[in-house]
């Protein structure tokens, strides 16, 4: 969190008192910087709102799945620079986002075997404790494995392009591009492929869904691996935008994802991308122009007050509750 | 006979078999990463790494041989028992129950009034210092906090993520008012309470029409904001520095425990001057403030409102339909669990004599939310079972020197406290997922008082 802000703040350009050119370049650099921050979050918070959607439980451990996706990230790069030094950065890049998604991915997949399933019938608060201690467990777990201490890397990505006085860096580039790449794998896996539909009906009715021939178990599991194959890339790209991995990164981020989810109403999927999105620019905005020690504290206020007035999040869908 | 059942043996161990080695693939990539890439920081300050095929290869055995041993002897055997259970047609919850059963909150509550001056016996002045600080004020700390929690999630089924942010109101009531205005801990116990609860009826008003997992975040954001403001509000609370020196609680102001004081608890009646006797006081401040929780729980289960909170969990429609007024029901309930909080955290900052944020953080509303699900949501026993086994069980790994023989010099137990923590969280779930004590004692019943399944009821849904 500290470290997000000290970013936001070095990348502040001073503040003249100029023409008002020189303020819209200021606007438009928050809105780039927000936009950036905000494609992670988006990616995390559909990894929130898929798992909601399909089996109603808040995943908490998704945070913690995040940082693992950028601990992987951040092994696979010390590995490969020493093995294969002078690898290009792209193909680099392309295998640390690669076997970060497989090893999340199976984290996942076994996370939801072990802890999860068992409790699917169960009461609604059951899986919510078991997520929470998995979250604890992970980010305790890295931890112990891997030290308390941050973990700097050298950075990847360095190019930076100036327009007039707006700077826009290539990662920033990378981080957008790719974010809406995937989104687009992502709608087309959900909305046209046979998977998609299995996705689809198992959430609107999970009886019916197996009735129907659906494996729900199995989509479920393959729900899962999608959430924590999308979170892990959000790791790479925060590992690559800051520099830096330490064990307690899963939390801001992951409370910040669901605030995300939420916001945009959790179980809708261009929710949680425009939920993501208006977080990040509420954040870069806020910290832009009031004060960066109450960007986190502007997020969730604005999180309450829309709550309030639409109770079901931006694009949720109303609860009707049959009696 | 024999044959069929051989096969069935075979059969099963091949299965077993083929599973661990299945686990052992899983684990082994999973685990190669985390566990099998060591990375640290050389001379040079740059990060390098080096594998570790050793521990790797423990954990992947781990995995192997707990998933062969699960599926080849534990199943089969937890299977057997329930099938023995369904068969002989006896229900979990009998009628005959044993002498400690009968008497186990006289038992226990006598216990804990005797505790202090037992401990004191067994391991003297100073060694009691540890067990009636670390083990029993700490552990009935949790207990008043999640059964003020209980209140808010177990009775209204309201699920509430920040309740650790009534818990810094209380504590920094009593910081700030004490040394900005001197007042003295009883003036401010109940000022913390009635603080707390108008922070729960602030934090209620706006979720009032949210619903299940919409509420759990808006009270997550909420606990949030407090940490965030009580971190960056410097001028007042002095930021992540927090603030120390906080004056100690009298005895209702007759003995102080200030060492120059006049009145001095150990001068005035002569003893040895030592700092266990604030200690045991705070033991039996909790204790009280731990009773008065429970015996207003206990009293407005059986009040309207309390009835109000559980017919709410059960049924909100329902409830509206039959005239409850749900808005005040729902805030008394935000405002009752809060001011329990508020008292919790005013003792919390006397006992400490320092706070700062660093005590308020997500995981606390973490840890007394688990606690109030492990015990059985709505039993206090329960509830203050689980607290015992959780908060005592990671405390009990602080001093465990003994583990330093087993696994050489340079392991520290502390380092593992919340990993545990969190393992057993997920473990004690999935064994028990309605919670230690899974029966529950209706408050209103027709003729004979009945304990029933906690099967049977309800979470709530907001």
């Amino acid at each position: 969190m500290r470290k997000m802000g000290r970013t936001i703040q070095e990348m502040r350009p001073h503040r003249r008192t100029a023409s008002r050119g020189k303020q819209m370049d200021y606007f438009v650099q928050q809105l780039i910087n927000g936009l950036t921050l905000g494609s992670i979050y988006g990616l995390i918070a559909i990894g929130y709102t898929m798992v909601y959607g399909i089996i109603g439980m808040i995943n908490f451990a998704h945070g913690d799945i995040f940082m693992l996706g950028g601990f992987a990230a951040l092994i696979v790069f010390l590995v490969l620079t020493s093995l294969f030094a002078g690898i290009p950065v792209a193909l680099l890049l392309l295998v640390m986002i690669l076997v970060g998604m497989l090893v999340t991915g199976l984290w996942n997949w076994t996370i939801e075997r072990i802890a999860y399933r068992p409790l699917r019938g169960s009461f609604r608060l059951a899986p919510l404790i078991t997520a929470i201690g998995m979250s604890i467990t992970l980010s305790n777990f890295i931890q112990v494995t891997q030290g308390p201490r941050n973990k700097p890397i050298p950075q990847l990505v360095t190019d930076v392009y100036h327009f007039g006085d707006i700077t826009i860096a290539l990662k920033q580039i990378v981080i957008v591009v790719l974010t809406a790449v995937l989104l687009a794998a992502f709608w087309y896996i959900v909305n046209k492929t046979p998977l998609g539909r299995a996705q689809r009906a198992t959430e609107q009715d999970r009886k019916m869904a197996a009735l129907l021939g659906v494996d729900v178990d199995r989509t479920i599991s393959v729900t899962f691996i999608m959430g924590a194959a999308l979170a892990a890339v959000a790791g790479a790209m925060y590992l690559m935008y800051y520099g830096v991995s330490s064990f307690t990164d899963g939390f801001t981020p992951g409370v910040k994802a669901f605030t995300a989810a939420v916001l945009g109403g959790i179980g809708s999927l261009p929710g949680a991308v425009i939920g993501g999105l208006l977080i990040g620019l509420i954040e870069s905005l806020w910290s832009a122009y009031f004060s960066i020690e109450y960007k986190d504290v502007a997020t969730f206020a604005i999180l309450a007050i829309v709550l309030i007035f639409k109770p079901t999040g931006l694009l949720g869908r109303p609860e009707v509750e049959k009696v | 006979m024999s044959p069929v059942t051989e096969k069935g043996e075979t059969s099963l161990m091949a299965k077993a078999i083929r599973e661990g080695i299945f686990a052992a693939i899983i684990s082994f990539f999973m685990f190669l990463l985390f566990v099998g890439v060591e990375t640290y920081q050389d001379i040079n300050n740059a990060l390098v790494w080096r594998m570790r095929w050793g521990l790797l290869f423990i954990f992947v055995a781990i995995a192997a041989i707990g998933r062969f041993l699960t599926v080849a002897f534990i199943k089969p055997h937890l299977d057997a028992r329930k099938l023995s259970k369904a068969k002989s047609g006896i229900l979990e919850i009998s009628t005959q129950k044993s002498f400690f059963h009968r008497h186990f909150l006289k038992i226990a509550l006598v216990f804990l009034l005797v505790y202090p001056f037992l401990m004191m016996l067994i391991v003297g002045k100073q060694g009691s210092l540890k067990y009636v600080d670390n083990f029993g004020i700490q552990i009935l700390i949790y207990v008043m906090l999640a059964w003020g929690l209980n209140i808010v999630v177990g009775l209204a089924g309201l699920l509430d993520l920040g309740y650790v942010a009534f818990y810094a109101v209380g504590a920094y009531s009593y910081a700030l008012l004490s040394s900005y205005l001197g007042l003295s801990f009883w003036i401010l116990l109940p000022l913390s309470g009635i603080f707390a609860a108008l922070w729960g009826i602030m934090l209620g008003f706006p979720v009032l029409r949210l619903r299940g997992d919409y509420l759990a975040i808006v009270t997550l954001a909420f606990g949030e904001i407090i940490r965030l403001v009580l971190i960056n509000w410097t001028e007042v609370t002095k930021g992540t520095f927090g603030i120390s020196g906080i004056a100690k609680a009298s005895v209702f102001g007759i003995w102080s425990f200030d060492v120059g004081a006049p009145n001095n608890f150990a001068k005035v009646f002569g003893l040895a001057s030592s700092s266990v006797y604030y200690k045991v006081f705070l033991f039996y401040v909790i204790l009280a403030l731990c009773l008065l929780t429970a015996y207003v729980t206990i009293r407005l289960r059986r009040m309207p409102i309390g009835r109000a909170w559980e017919a709410l969990r059960e049924d909100e429609i329902a409830c509206r339909s039959l005239g409850i007024n749900t808005v005040t029901t729902k805030l008394t309930a935000f405002a009752t669990g809060a001011m329990f909080g508020g008292f919790a955290g005013s003792f919390f900052a006397a006992r400490q004599g320092f706070v700062s944020p660093e005590s308020f953080v997500f995981l606390e509303s973490a840890v007394i939310l688990a606690i109030v699900v492990l015990g059985g949501m709505g039993s206090l026993t329960g509830i203050a079972i689980a607290a015992v086994v959780m908060v005592g069980g990671t405390e009990l790994l602080r001093d465990m020197s003994f583990l330093k023989i087993i696994f050489g010099p340079d392991f520290t137990p502390e380092l593992y406290r919340m990993l545990l923590f969190g393992l057993a969280m997920v473990i004690v779930m999935l064994f028990k997922p309605r919670g230690f004590v899974g029966a529950r004692e209706p408050t209103a019943f027709l003729k004979e008082r009945k304990a029933v399944s906690g099967s049977f009821t309800k979470e709530g849904h907001g």
